[in-house]
């Protein structure tokens, strides 16, 4: 983990006035034969303009289901989403499709994971780009095809004006999703989801991926939400970060509270288990014990109960019997029965060892 | 695409070349003699062997085989003096209908042809068309009762349901014509209403084979990352399902309808005896009933032709929809 100087600011929480998205007590459920998954369950979170939100988990814990809502890609007969979504002030929960169509990839666009499978294979690069831009700004189809030229170039893809014309499968990995960026940022849209946008890519595409998204950050004030398994990733790029387990926020705050001083026994759970460049090499990884839960029967209580090894530590066995709030509504904020004093001691005597 | 058609086009001659020389080695292990059949019921050896002859017959078979292809370019003199000169193309003279195999195929084609690109046609727009509408109303009551009924349709045997349409519609109510086949160049209307009956019947059986093609391949494609993706920009519903999801579903349907053309070229022999047609499916059948060789041997180069021929269609179709296959 590098230590670069990054903005930080005040710790996203209760309704900032000045967040470009908002989200409050989302719930997104799923019916299937099964029964109901609860896959996002009373979430909140801001994004501010410009900043990057780092949203982290394992897999499973809802953070695509999160960023599907917020677009508004989720099939309405299957799903049940409740709370509120604004963007910019607009509720985005129970607008209309025409609305979202109107939204999506101008306002906001997503940069999926897998740009191989995310991108059409019978259109060329060019026009999937200038679809996006005719389709919003209604341009003709010379107009967009420079406009994806432009774009093309913005993300450093060589000679432009040639493979423009190309299909996706004529792309190399790294290209593919360079394409994927430029496609999304053909709008100037004012929020990006980037769900794991460099996890199909090999490292060193990745570190470059990662650096052409902070760049074009900084060009057009864009807010984005970057989706990561890896908290090297976040480190490096976002302002804040939002842990999810189970379709909850167990702990959230800025990237130096939470990967400083984590408070969250899923967070130290998480921490332990990321390889660091800068700690001893002979520490062992420690993959968080035990499975994730089953999301249409939560454990009662504090979700991460079963694999929690400090849960013995609350008073009056609360770990599995009541759900801890995240709390305090602003700044740093866990979702944990432990006292902030407990907290404290065991960070230091056993986590922060452990970490380097 | 040009390279393709013709690397296609030469190895689609070599492909013919051997089905030809199996069609031959096939037919004349046959124990059936054609010269003793011609010959009829009170036959001298010495006539037998001057029908032999005559025939071509009393050469060996790599013989009768080079005799058969170097006719198609230079034509055939066939030995004996009774039967006219054969030009290029020969494809060999029948002696049971004493008439040119080459123009008893192009009498008996157009009906044939008729029959199966008429229906194809018909099952190709209803068969996709209710597909695609079934893929888009998901669940609802029309994907129901559309996948209900293409269920009940494919059922349905020809032979079956054939008669039952003879009956419905012309024997008992007089609704439509018996079908007979007017050529089109003749009488456009006539042609029409004298193949519609088979063409309803055919197309019922097959649209719903296409029904439940389109649909299963639109609701796999509709869940397709890429789909997904060009929802997330903002395209409208209707663009990305024609657009992407259709453009990605037609691949499997002309990949099938590729093979499905050459199963209903050879449903045309019990198809064309359900409806009285005469067309080549009917002609094999006489041919075979009357150990009629040479026109055997001329059906089923017309046939494997024209599968050979849809089959590169198909690939060429398949590669225009799929610049993956066009630019690999
Ligand atoms: N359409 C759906 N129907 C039913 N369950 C779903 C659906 N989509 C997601 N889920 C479930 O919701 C949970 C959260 O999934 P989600 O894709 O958000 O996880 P994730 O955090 O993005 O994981 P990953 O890191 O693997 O991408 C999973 O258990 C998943 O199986
Ligand atoms: S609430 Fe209890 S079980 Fe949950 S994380 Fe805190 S200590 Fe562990
Ligand atoms: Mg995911």
């Amino acid at each position: 983990m590098t230590t670069q100087a990054k903005p930080e600011e005040a710790a996203a929480g209760g309704g900032s006035s000045t967040a470009f998205l908002s989200v409050r007590d989302l719930s997104v459920r799923f019916s299937t034969e099964d029964g109901v998954v609860r896959a996002v369950d009373n979430l909140s979170f801001d994004v501010e303009p410009g900043t990057t939100l780092g949203i982290v988990g394992e897999s499973g814990s809802g953070k695509s289901v999160t960023n599907l809502a917020i677009l508004g890609l989720h099939n309405p007969e299957k799903t049940d989403i409740t709370g509120s979504i604004k963007l910019a002030g607009q509720e985005l929960v129970g607008a209309s499709t025409k609305e979202l169509e109107k939204l999506r990839g101008k306002t906001m666009s997503m940069i999926f994971q897998d740009p191989l499978t995310a991108l059409s294979p019978f259109h060329t690069i060019g026009k999937q780009i200038g679809e996006t831009f005719r389709k919003h700004t209604g341009a003709s189809k010379k107009e967009a095809r420079d406009r994806a030229i432009e774009m093309l170039t913005k993300v450093g893809i060589p000679q432009p004006n040639v493979r423009v014309d190309d299909y996706p499968h004529q792309f190399s990995g790294g290209m593919r999703q360079r394409a994927m960026i430029a496609m999304s940022l053909v709008c100037n849209p004012k929020l990006v989801i980037a769900d794991e946008p460099t996890t199909a890519l090999d490292v060193t595409v990745q570190a470059q991926i990662l650096d052409l998204l902070k760049d074009l950050q900084q060009e057009m004030g864009t807010a984005i939400i970057l989706i990561t398994h890896d908290l090297g990733v976040v480190a490096n790029t976002a302002q804040k970060i939002m842990v999810m387990y189970a379709g909850r926020a167990v702990e959230r705050g800025t990237v130096r509270e939470v990967l400083k001083t984590p408070q969250h026994p899923y967070t130290w759970g998480l921490l332990s288990s990321m390889p660091n460049l800068s700690g001893p090499v002979d520490v062992p990884l420690r993959p968080v014990r035990g499975t994730p839960p089953s999301l249409i029967n939560l454990p009662s209580g504090c979700p991460f109960n079963p694999r929690c090894d400090f849960r013995e530590k609350v008073v009056g066995g609360g770990c599995t019997s009541e759900r801890p709030a995240l709390l305090p509504e602003a700044g740093h904020a866990t979702a944990c029965h432990l006292t902030a004093a407990q907290k404290q001691d065991i960070f230091i005597d056993q986590i922060q060892p452990r970490l380097g | 695409m040009l390279r393709f058609l013709v690397r296609r086009s030469l190895g689609a001659l070599v492909i013919l070349l051997i089905i030809s020389m199996v069609t031959f080695a096939l037919f004349f292990a046959i124990p059936a003699d054609p010269a003793r059949l011609y010959c009829g019921k009170v036959c001298s050896p010495e006539n037998l062997v001057l029908i032999k002859h005559s025939m071509g017959l009393d050469q060996s078979v790599p013989m009768q085989y080079w005799n058969w292809l170097s006719g198609i370019f230079v034509g055939h003199t066939y030995p004996g003096g009774d039967v006219p000169h054969c030009d290029a193309p020969c494809f060999g003279w029948s002696f049971v209908k004493k008439d040119m195999v080459l123009d008893t195929l192009m009498d008996r084609f157009p009906t044939t042809l008729s029959l199966t690109v008429g229906s194809a046609v018909v099952f190709l727009i209803f068969g996709i068309g209710t597909g695609m509408l079934a893929a888009h109303k998901q669940g609802k009551a029309a994907d129901k009762i559309a996948s209900a009924a293409s269920l009940v349709a494919t059922s349905m045997q020809i032979y079956v349901a054939g008669p039952l349409a003879l009956w419905a519609l012309v024997y008992s109510t007089d609704l439509l014509d018996l079908p007979t086949y007017v050529p089109i160049t003749e009488d456009p209307i006539g042609w029409f209403t004298g193949l519609l009956v088979p063409w309803i019947v055919l197309s019922l059986i097959w649209t719903a084979n296409y029904t439940r093609m389109t649909r299963s391949s639109m609701v796999e494609q509709l869940t397709e990352d890429y789909v997904r993706t060009a929802r997330a920009k903002g395209m409208s519903g209707t663009s990305v399902f024609m657009r992407y999801a259709w453009r990605g579903a037609m691949g499997t349907i002309v990949t099938v309808f590729g093979i499905d053309l050459g199963v209903l070229l050879g449903g045309a022999i019990i198809t064309e005896s359900t409806f009285g047609l005469h067309g080549l499916g009917e002609l094999a059948i006489r041919s075979f009933i009357d150990s009629d060789l040479s026109m055997l041997v001329g059906v089923t180069m017309v046939a494997a032709t024209f599968i050979v021929i849809f089959n590169i269609v198909v690939d060429a179709v398949y590669a225009l929809i799929d610049p993956r296959i066009r630019l690999a």
